[in-house]
């Protein structure tokens, strides 16, 4: 730094470009404004997500009362009904997602329909911020090369889902979308742990791995009861991945039942 | 004189990057070429999991954008912060974990995407132990950058140093805040952030991904490389500083257009596209600043083939500055979003004007670095055509399927019911599919050409002796 020639300054663009920490903290400054500006009001604003306005839009037991539970006769019974509003994703539905991004299905499909006539009657009513409050991280993708699927779920039967995963181009002989076969073949929550001698060395604490992930969406702020999570065991006994996607998919869209009378966005 | 520069300056650590850009660039357009022909003749998917186009596709991008980019953008500014500051780097050793720890990331990529371990968001699909490691190697290789321009012994801190270094702080910024997630397992996390939220936070960091990484980045090699290939300064001073000012304020405004007409509030997307309308003016201005440096010495476009390459890449950085605002005009994001388009658009910049700037940069560097001539001027002359008649094929292709399938979905009969199914437009798009592979195929064997060249050049270089000769000198007092 000793022979570097002493400047005499003449403006204070010409002191940025000779004083690099005076450089430095002017572009750090100037690059944080757009982000501050553009993202931090969107955690506040009450318009940002509709059911501020409208309370409909989400179920009013969500995180008070489980979504399925066992009946006395050990069946299958669903606290939350079709239309009741959006709530977290049970255990197999979860199981689904995870393959749905592992598969990288986002990257031809979009979860967000737009406000337009040809979108409403190809895929329904648009898309609202608070149908997604629970998808950590969002699945509103950026290009259709295949079909939109926010509202997919219902549109055609379990059976037609898992016949199109595994071959799609035996049900739509133009399709390019991949085949799915090995999502047959493994079970939906397979047990990961390592033991030795009875001891589990990895991963710590217990659950299944889908219990683990149900624990991570509740640190991120998932209303997921106790009881949601202990429910994981019989909803993904003996399930494969093929049966964990059909769950997620038949559920997209089926949550809230939206008003075509009412402006939910202005 | 080149004697003394190589024991003056570290020049290892530059080989070896460039070097490793020019195989990342062969690998990352063979992925490219590859998941192209999926679109187009699904059995290439071949029911593999590992093969399937959700899980390469990711691939694809990481190596091109962080293997082939990051190993030019590491080259370039390891090369040019020593040369314009007139100093060795401040740390050898900080620059060689630079150096190990890059590659170790896009290792642990090439190994990981293929598994589906992925985090889903585009771009940053590396899950959270990779995520930790890029922080941990992009904060070296920032702190020996900042630290040798604070050991300079120019006076000034010249143009190409202000824009990586913009660079590199909001690569700091953005990839902390996007990656930010809860670990539910070794190698599976979720997102802190959700819906909305998450989506904006995204789409900030998406778009700046391409405006600081691969544009600011890229407009700190244009102002080193240009001018030294030109052998000519920079056009204009003032409209450097412009440049450099507007491009660092607005770009970082520009993620809220991927998100026109979605549930983001209307007040994000719009001003979003507001600035984006007003960013041709900088772009624009950074365009005409470099090619304007050449004024007075077109006739060397005849015969310096990296400069045609220079050149080419900042016509194409118009052209692309110039298409985006377009598409973020919310009246034309309408048809454009969700299309090919934007695959097209992407390509014009990441092919013609990131890969043109880092070609002809590296082309430049080679002798500079092996202190001999390039192995055969024709085969750059080759790679130039093969390079530009494939981008150009490549994006008419996406520009023809995605109006076409924008015009197909929101076409009506005239009995007002909607004239095609979904199938019918994804059938539609066939021939263009095809058509882009075969220019993404063009630009491969371009980019094979090059690592051809390049490894005889160095081959080259030993056989002459010109390296160890070059490094055995004692340096000039």
């Amino acid at each position: 730094m000793s022979d570097r020639a002493k400047v005499r300054v003449k403006s204070f663009q010409e002191w940025l470009e000779v004083n690099i920490w005076g450089l430095l903290i002017a572009t750090a400054l100037v690059l944080s404004v757009g982000g501050l500006v553009e993202i931090v009001p969107l955690f506040y604003l009450k318009n940002t997500m509709e059911h501020n306005a409208f309370p409909e839009i989400v179920w009013d037991k969500a995180g008070k009362e489980p979504i399925v539970t066992l009946d006395d006769a050990g069946k299958v019974k669903w606290n939350w009904q079709p239309g009741d509003g959006v709530r977290p994703y049970t255990a197999l539905e979860l199981a689904g997602r995870d393959i749905y991004q592992r598969e990288g299905c986002y990257l031809c499909h979009s979860q967000m329909i737009r406000p337009f006539r040809d979108e409403k009657e190809r895929y329904g009513h648009y898309s609202l911020a608070s149908e997604s409050m629970f998808d950590h991280p969002f699945q509103w993708g950026s290009k259709r090369t295949g079909p939109d699927l926010a509202r997919v779920g219902g549109k055609y039967s379990d059976d037609w889902q898992r016949r199109h995963l595994y071959d799609p181009r035996s049900l739509v002989p133009e399709s390019v979308m991949p085949s799915y076969p090995w999502l047959d073949e493994t079970a939906a929550d397979p047990d990961m742990s390592l033991r030795v001698f009875g001891f589990t060395l990895w991963p710590a604490g217990t659950g299944s791995r889908m219990q683990r992930h149900m624990r991570g969406m509740q640190q991120v702020g998932v209303p997921y009861t106790e009881a949601d999570i202990a429910a994981a065991e019989f909803l993904l006994e003996g399930k494969t991945e093929m049966d964990a996607l059909v769950a997620y998919l038949q559920v997209l869209g089926t949550m809230v039942k939206l008003d075509d009378a009412k402006a939910y966005r202005e | 004189m080149q004697a003394s520069l190589e024991q003056k300056y570290n020049f290892d650590i530059v080989r070896w990057f460039t070097i490793m850009a020019v195989v990342y660039l062969v690998l990352g357009a063979g992925f490219g070429v590859y998941i192209a022909s999926e679109l187009a003749w699904p059995f290439l998917n071949f029911d593999s999991p590992y093969l399937s186009f959700g899980r390469l596709r990711p691939l694809h991008t990481n190596t091109v954008i962080f293997a082939f980019g990051g190993c030019t953008l590491m080259a370039t500014a390891f090369y040019s912060v020593q040369r314009t500051c007139g100093v060795r780097l401040w740390s050898d050793k900080l620059a060689r974990f630079t150096f190990w720890g890059w590659n170790a990331v896009i290792v642990l990529a090439v190994l990981t995407l293929p598994l589906g371990l992925t985090q889903s968001k585009e771009y940053a699909e590396l899950e959270w132990p990779i995520d930790i490691l890029i922080a941990v190697v992009w904060l070296a290789f920032t702190f020996n950058f900042i630290m040798t321009i604070a050991i300079r012994k120019s006076s000034h801190i010249y143009v190409s140093n202000w824009f990586f270094l913009g660079m590199m702080i909001m690569i700091v910024y953005l990839h902390v805040v996007n990656s930010l997630a809860i670990p539910v397992g070794l190698f599976k996390s979720y997102s802190i952030f959700s819906g909305v939220q998450d989506a904006m936070i995204q789409w900030w960091w998406g778009h700046n991904a391409v405006g600081f990484y691969l544009t600011a980045g890229f407009l700190g090699i244009m102002y080193y490389f240009v001018p030294k290939q030109a052998g000519r300064p920079v056009y204009s001073y003032r409209l450097s500083v412009i440049h450099f000012w507007a491009l660092m304020f607005g770009y970082v405004w520009l993620g809220a257009h991927h998100l026109q007409y979605t549930a983001l509030p209307d007040w994000t997307g719009s001003l979003g596209a507001a600035i984006s309308l007003a960013m041709i003016i900088p772009s624009w201005g950074g365009a005409v600043n470099g090619m304007m440096t050449l004024s007075g010495a077109w006739d060397r476009l005849r015969t310096d083939y990296v400069l045609r390459f220079l050149i080419m890449a900042l016509a194409f950085y118009a052209m692309s500055t110039f298409e985006g605002p377009v598409m973020a005009l919310k009246s034309v994001n309408a048809l454009s979003h969700y299309t090919d388009w934007t695959i097209g658009h992407v390509h014009s910049g990441a092919l013609g004007w990131v890969a043109g700037i880092s070609i002809g940069a590296i082309y430049h560097l080679m002798t500079r670095l092996y202190h001999t001539e390039m192995f055969s001027e024709r085969l750059i002359n080759l790679h130039f055509w093969t390079a530009t008649i494939g981008t150009v094929i490549y994006i008419v292709a996406m520009w023809v399927s995605g109006i076409m399938q924008g015009l197909m979905w929101r076409a009506y009969d005239e009995y007002g019911t909607l004239a095609y199914t979904f199938v019918e437009s994804v059938d539609a798009m066939h021939p263009y599919y095809a058509m882009r592979a075969v220019g993404g195929g063009l630009f491969l064997f371009g980019a094979a050409v090059m690592l051809f060249n390049v490894l005889m050049t160095v081959r080259k270089s030993v056989v002459e002796g010109r390296l160890q000769q070059a490094r055995a000198l004692p340096a000039m007092a």
